[in-house]
């Protein structure tokens, strides 16, 4: 039974400020503030997609011909954007690998601090801000809690400043599936040991990836590195603003250069076919021994989920950092 | 935009051509890893299959505690190629007339489309908000034991969008894109 009928979408509109974030009733404990903060950063980070992406996005939506499945993924899209932020319910069920950043001043107590981001991860579960989707590797159990081996993911790093800043990555499946390693020289590609071969296996990995990450996407990029480093280094790639500039030269020409070509394929949003195949990528660099060079490539689907924080004294959130 | 609308059955879903954006009404399986490898593996399914959709979706449900009743909060499309190596016979001997899922499937669920009429439609991946609102009621759970985003919920949606990407007439969406994509990677690398 097939009959037409019109398309119709609800006009609104995505870039305001994050406006629903509930405010902080009572006084808490410094832990159990902390644990509150985190869950909010949690949150905010599965529900609302950061505003320089929103902005890409959005962008990118306009480029779309009219009545095409591409404008319509797109439509659809900016409709969910929208949709997840008013209802406060994460943006894909897919609510991913939950990944976090943690910058803090020399002398805290890291272990402690892993304490609380798991009870704020166990909490937020709960809500339903995050899916149950931590699977026990070996037994293919699922506790329900998000909680496990190695899951959080949480990452210390000690800085200068005397404020907490905590970054929060939640990298789905789908697009993690068509993350890629390669190891130059690739002859099949004919990929040297040279930023002309990087280019070339970046701009396969995306023409692998077809729609199954969820394109439009964004890359992270790492140049060298062992297979683990140049891997991380790549996700952490992911962490930058879409409007920023690299500081290398070099490596600005080719970001700029690998979404240009990539957006020539015409895989389009959702490999639908369109122009929109990538949003963005962004490019680091790191040491190799002689005998490796790898490449790795983290892709990121539409569903960018990353926020930050900056805790103050009391542990309340004092700025949001996208 | 064209509707598909339930009692779904074999001579409606040919009627549907790769491109096509269609809005369904009607009833929803969930089902994904552990379902089809159990489906696949010759036990019995706990509901009947014949000429009904399977959605390729774990969803985040939530369960009210004073009424015990389900609501899908979230419910986006995963990824169906790793359904490739079961879904032809899910399709042959369940009888199932559409599968809605994200990223295409292979040559043989496409055959498998052809043969026994059933289509493959692509939902918007990621837009699980946009979709759980297309669902109106959450009717049934089987094969809870595997975990709830595995298991099989049984949903009613209403003007849920997705586009026709592997018809019944052995047309794939994703090998034309994927071979011109093909010819212009040539061009660029
Ligand atoms: S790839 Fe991203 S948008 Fe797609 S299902 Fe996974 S998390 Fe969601």
């Amino acid at each position: 039974m097939t009959k037409k009928v019109p398309a119709k979408r609800p006009a609104s509109k995505i870039l305001s400020k994050k406006t629903i974030k509930k405010p902080v009733p009572k006084k808490l404990d410094p832990k159990a503030q902390t644990i509150e903060s985190l869950l909010e950063l949690i949150r905010v980070t599965s529900t609302e997609i950061p505003d320089d992406v929103a902005k890409t996005l959005m962008k990118a939506r306009s480029q779309e011909e009219q009545n095409t499945t591409a404008s319509y993924a797109m439509n659809i899209i900016k409709d969910n954007i929208d949709l997840a932020k008013f209802k406060s319910q994460p943006l894909c069920q897919d609510t991913g690998t939950v990944i976090f950043f943690v910058y803090h001043p020399p002398g805290f107590f890291q272990n402690a601090f892993k304490e609380l981001i798991k009870k704020a991860v166990v909490k937020a579960t709960q809500k339903g801000y995050l899916r149950q989707n931590s699977v026990n590797s070996l037994t293919g159990e699922n506790a329900g809690t998000n909680l496990g081996e190695g899951h959080p993911s949480i990452h210390f790093y000690e800085h200068n400043k005397k404020e907490v800043e905590i970054k929060l990555v939640l990298k789905g499946g789908g697009c993690e599936n068509v993350s890629t390693q390669y190891s130059l020289p690739d002859t099949t590609l004919g990929a040297g040991r040279d930023l002309e071969g990087v280019r070339k296996v970046v701009i396969d990995a995306v023409y692998k990836a077809q729609g199954k990450g969820c394109g439009p996407g964004a890359l992270g990029v790492c140049i060298g590195g062992d297979r683990a480093d140049s891997a991380y280094n790549a996700k952490k790639q992911l962490l930058r603003k879409l409007d920023d500039k690299n500081t290398l030269p070099d490596l600005a020409k080719l970001e700029k250069e690998i979404v240009e070509t990539c957006n020539k394929l015409g895989i389009g949003p959702m490999g639908f076919g369109g122009k929109t195949t990538l949003i963005s990528c962004k490019m680091t660099h790191a040491n190799r021994v002689p005998a490796s060079f790898f490449v790795s490539i983290s892709y990121m689907c539409w569903a960018f989920r990353r926020q930050g924080v900056v805790l103050d004294k009391k542990n309340t959130i004092k700025t949001w950092l996208y | 935009m064209k509707q598909l609308t339930y009692p779904f059955s074999p001579e409606a879903v040919r009627e549907l051509k790769v491109g096509d954006m269609v809005l369904i009404t009607g009833k929803l399986f969930t089902g994904r890893d552990a379902v089809h490898k159990y489906l696949h593996d010759g036990n019995k399914s706990p509901v009947n299959l014949k000429n009904q959709i399977i959605y390729h979706c774990g969803p985040v449900t939530m369960k009210d505690k004073k009424t015990g009743k389900w609501t899908v909060t979230a419910a986006g499309p995963t990824t169906s190629i790793r359904e490739e190596p079961y879904q032809w016979e899910v399709i042959r001997d369940h009888g199932i007339v559409g599968v809605i899922g994200k990223g295409g499937m292979g040559q043989k669920t496409l055959d498998a489309c052809k043969e026994y009429g059933c289509v493959y439609l692509h939902a918007i991946g990621g837009a699980a908000q946009v979709l759980a609102e297309k669902i109106k009621s959450v009717d049934g759970l089987y094969l809870e034991e595997f975990g709830l985003p595995e298991a099989i919920w049984e949903l009613t949606v209403e003007d849920f969008p997705v586009v026709v990407t592997m018809d019944a007439h052995g047309n794939s969406l994703h090998k034309e894109v994927e071979n011109s994509s093909k010819e212009i990677l040539k061009t660029v690398l």
